[in-house]
């Protein structure tokens, strides 16, 4: 195996030519710019130039057909004083906080459920995402039919087992109609925040749990201590992430209840659709739409200057 | 002609000034380790002249060419990573074909050089694997036979033992040592374990916060070291250290504290002259010390109490107590010592070495 | 397991969990069974004596003849499988390029980018929809599939950038070193090393940005008005009630069939889609 200097067989290449482009690329700086490129292209044309378009709706009194002109901020004035508006205000807020509350909870209860060993474990979780899956529209359009008044299957479960004696107008009556947005709506973001959770509970070393059980501590005590702690951090990513999408919902309330009966269910997103497509007055629809702007922009500093905190721990 | 050379090298990071004015002539087929400890900039330069890194000021030439601008892929270096490396996606023979491919080989000239080096490295069984099949060891094979089917100038190693448990790292390490004297190519290799060093170097740089400290053969390193710091990191284990007072007696001088008085032999004492009624630092190899007999002279003897015996089999070490401060024998394995003996011992005095207690330097 | 007596494995665990599952899934089965029931029982008020809800004992598929015959919803599907499948593959391509960019090279601004990307992420549609529809209008994309093929991969990119940094981090940088000293250039080190390697990573981003392009509904209801260019959902929510009047047969029908083709696509990546779930949440 006697291989000799086999280094001397070619004399030392000079480095070959590389055309322009090839040499661009080498700079990262430069590699960066393309390939981020189409990217910003395409957020800049549909984000950033649309907000920048509602901002400038919302402050003329355009309608369809007819380009408007400036009028200041008469249409969010118009809108201090709508009490449509403020019952949609009501609305989502008492929507987006009432789900959160339940869908963390439950959302919790069940990751902890899931987090252990049982047989069919794989299948079951997988079965539990499901109505995190299917189109909200589609799924929602089965909770309307079960909470339809004259046909519905909950009223006659309720019946038979003798809970109630008449019918219940699940979407018609308004103070049920709200209630029934929101079963909804835990309904489907209870899968996302178990899996979530159950993820977050799968990195927590088991060996804290023996630890602490070792020490005397009981299940609750375990859990207070031990796991919710370590927990914080994926719950806080998901518990934002859940309250922007919510805040902003749409599909579930336009089809179950297309934000009725009597604006009882309207949410910023049905009312502004409402306003602005339904009967054509775009700017005071961009209006409805942009008031969401603030309380999002807190939400998302608020998620930002957490995960600094996190990240520098 | 694959030499490489390194001119006033410096690399800023940060603020952060991590790789000071280095200056390095490496010959061609000469095989040269930088050592020194965590954070020393070996890593830095060794990076700047793969081209990883940028590099503030300074140039580096491979060959006669000025490489600064060059990326790595026209620089014709192979580097082998403490971590190998090896493209997880890949077979084997595909990890060591994939620079050849980068160059544009022809297929059959691709399997030809494969071929040679697996033969060389003994990897014919698992060409077709991938990376995850194979164990630490096999690993670092594979990630040298890439290397070696570049055919490169020069080749850069960044500590690539470290990741092997300590067995497979002597037996690498002479297969190392085999493999650059069947290849003759020029050779950089980066290490933070002296013996390594030592053993596999036709020169080692030693370095230290970012400036080399010396650079030689490894013999002269050991014997002259220029500094206290070289003669520290140098050996194992490592050098004793005292602080002492030069005296002037009547024929010579004297080294003294608290448990030693030793005198200097002649030589020495020429250059330790200037010092007369100062504070130098003494430093003696355990390998240079040895139990008295009758006959050593009681200018180089010294009483010390043992305090942990360590029983190597080739050689045993004892930690002494010796007035206030403590130093390390090596002596031979048939000494009889237990804790608590209190014994004499003797001083090689050709091998004393002195420092400036405040420039470091030797004197 | 819960520890102790056989009982408190099913106050605690068993139960808890069964009624879970059973309150997840009742609604798909019901909308199973609606599907095949016939209209007569469909139509029976649940006061009445003879109400089955859970079962029925004569299925038929008029209904889905009735939708697959007689209305759009095969084009619907087609469009809604054209659409999803091109912005996913725009979001894609557009993700993986950024991500790669923001998570191995250093470029001034790569912080404030990666920033700005992550924000788009949390500009919801409602709050774009109606300035949005004008753009479109201007540009002539409105009614068709483009308008939607473009504006889609807004929400999708961020997703799938994000996503993906997280998996390119993951790479060890030496592979790209080792590739680029092989003579690589830097772009192919990343198609030829990096890419190959993150691949569960672009499937993941893939499957979920194909589930979220089938989700999607508002875009979907403004750009789209003419009854053959419109998706599933939104075909199903105005073609199938003619004014106050409800086909709940083919609704249902519609609501099953056209959750099938994002239902497939998950059973067979499970894992992938968890694996970007939880990915995407932990950052």
């Amino acid at each position: 195996m006697a291989i000799t200097s086999y280094a001397l067989v070619e004399p030392y290449a000079r480095a070959p030519r590389r055309g322009a482009v090839t040499r661009l690329l080498e700079d990262e700086r430069w590699l960066a710019l393309v390939l981020l490129l189409p990217t910003v292209v395409l957020l800049a044309l549909f984000i950033a130039y649309p907000f920048v378009k509602g901002v400038e709706l919302s402050v003329t009194d355009a309608r369809v057909g007819v380009p408007g002109s400036f009028v200041g901020l008469h249409n969010f004035a118009v809108l201090a004083n709508d009490t449509i508006f403020q019952a949609a205000v009501w609305n989502t807020f008492v929507y987006t906080g009432v789900t959160t509350v339940f869908k963390l909870g439950l959302g919790l209860w069940l990751a902890l459920l899931l987090n252990r060993h049982f047989k069919g474990k794989a299948l079951t979780r997988a079965f539990v995402l499901l109505p995190f899956i299917i189109p909200t529209v589609l799924s929602t359009f089965a909770w309307k039919w079960m909470f339809d008044p004259t046909f519905s299957v909950i009223n006659w479960t309720l019946y038979r087992v003798g809970l109630i004696h008449g019918r219940i107008n699940w979407l018609s009556d308004p103070d049920l109609a709200m209630i029934s947005v929101i079963i909804v709506n835990i309904w489907r973001g209870v899968p996302f925040y178990a899996i979530s959770l159950l993820a977050g509970l799968q990195t927590i070393n088991p060996e804290l749990h023996e630890a602490a059980a070792i020490d005397g501590a009981r299940s609750w005590q375990r859990f207070w201590h031990v796991t919710w702690p370590l927990l914080l951090p994926v719950t806080m990513v998901v518990v934002l992430f859940s309250v922007i999408q919510t805040f902003a919902d749409f599909q579930l309330v336009y089809v179950l209840t297309g934000g009725g009966p009597a604006n009882a269910t309207h949410l910023f997103a049905t009312y502004a659709y409402q306003i602005g497509v339904g009967t054509g007055l775009l700017s005071q629809g961009a209006a409805i739409s942009l008031a969401m702007f603030p309380v999002l922009l807190v939400v998302v500093i608020v998620q930002l200057l957490y995960i600094r905190r996190v990240e520098t721990l | 002609m694959a030499q490489v050379l390194i001119r006033s090298l410096n690399k800023t990071f940060d603020g952060v000034h991590a790789v000071k004015d280095v200056n390095l002539e490496i010959r061609d087929k000469e095989f040269v380790v930088l050592v020194g400890p965590s954070g020393c900039g070996k890593t830095t330069t060794l990076r700047m002249v793969a081209g990883l890194e940028s590099i503030s000021s300074g140039q580096v030439l491979i060959g006669d060419t000025v490489v600064n601008n060059l990326p790595p892929m026209d620089r014709d270096i192979a580097m082998v990573f403490q971590n190998y490396a090896l493209y997880p996606h890949m077979s084997v023979y595909d990890n060591m074909a994939f620079g050849l491919k980068m160059r544009k080989l022809d297929r059959v000239e691709i399997g030809k050089r494969v071929q040679q080096a697996a033969d060389i490295l003994g990897m014919q069984d698992y060409l077709k694997r991938k990376p995850r099949q194979l164990s630490g060891g096999q690993r670092q094979r594979v990630a040298l036979g890439r290397a070696i089917v570049r055919h490169p100038q020069v080749f850069l190693f960044d500590e690539p033992l470290s990741n092997l448990d300590a067995k497979l790292r002597v037996q690498m390490r002479v297969e190392l040592k085999k493999l650059h004297s069947r290849l003759s190519t020029t050779a950089i290799y980066v290490t933070h374990d002296q013996v390594e060093a030592m053993t596999l170097g036709d020169r080692v740089v030693v370095m230290k916060d970012g400036m080399v400290q010396q650079v030689g053969e490894p013999l002269e390193l050991y014997n002259a070291p220029i500094n206290r710091f070289v003669a520290g990191f140098i050996g194992s284990p490592g050098m004793n250290f005292a602080t002492v007072r030069m005296s002037g007696a009547k024929d010579g001088l004297r080294a003294d504290n608290a448990g030693l008085r030793i005198d200097v032999p002649a030589e020495i004492g020429l250059r330790l002259s200037p010092y007369a009624g100062r504070d130098v630092t003494m430093g003696i190899r355990p390998e240079d010390v040895r139990v008295a007999n009758g006959s050593d002279p009681a200018g180089l003897c010294f009483d010390a109490v043992v305090e942990v015996v360590e029983k190597l089999g080739s050689e045993i070490l004892l930690d002494l107590q010796v007035g206030d401060q403590t130093m390390v024998a090596a002596v031979d394995p048939t000494v009889r010592a237990k804790r608590g003996d209190k014994l004499r011992f003797a001083l090689r005095p050709d091998r004393l070495h002195f420092f400036d207690t405040t420039s470091q330097a030797a004197i | 397991m819960i520890e102790g007596a056989k009982w408190r494995r099913w106050v605690f665990f068993y139960i808890p969990l069964g009624v879970f599952i059973f309150a997840l899934l009742f609604p798909f089965y019901w909308m199973m069974v609606t599907t095949v029931r016939p209209d007569n029982e469909l139509y029976r008020p649940w006061m009445a004596p003879n109400y089955t809800p859970f079962w029925t004992l004569h299925p038929t598929l008029a209904h889905i003849k009735y939708l697959l015959g007689e209305t759009l919803f095969n084009t619907w599907m087609l469009n809604t499988l054209m659409i999803s499948i091109a912005a996913t593959v725009i979001s894609l391509f557009c993700g993986v390029l950024a991500g790669y960019a923001l998570s191995r090279l250093k470029f001034p601004f790569a912080g404030g980018l990666g920033t700005g990307i992550f924000i788009t992420y949390l500009v919801p549609q409602t709050l774009l929809f109606i300035p949005l529809a004008d753009i479109i209008r201007n540009f002539r994309l409105g009614d068709t599939p483009w308008a939607l093929i473009l504006t889609y991969p807004t929400f999708l990119i961020p997703f799938c950038t994000w996503l993906l940094m997280g998996y390119f981090k993951a790479i060890p940088k030496e592979l790209e070193e080792c590739a680029r000293i092989d003579g690589a250039t830097r772009w192919k080190a990343m198609v030829y090393i990096i890419l190959p390697v993150a691949v569960p990573g672009i499937l993941s981003a893939g499957i979920f940005a194909f589930t979220l392009s089938w989700n999607e509904f508002i875009y979907a209801l403004v750009f789209l008005s003419s009854p053959q260019e419109k998706t599933v959902p939104v075909g199903v929510t105005s073609e199938l009630i003619r004014g106050d009047v409800f086909f709940w047969g083919p609704l249902m029908a519609g609501a099953l069939l056209g959750s099938i083709p994002v239902a497939l696509v998950y059973s067979f990546f499970v894992e992938h889609y968890v694996a970007g779930l939880t990915g995407s949440v932990k950052g």
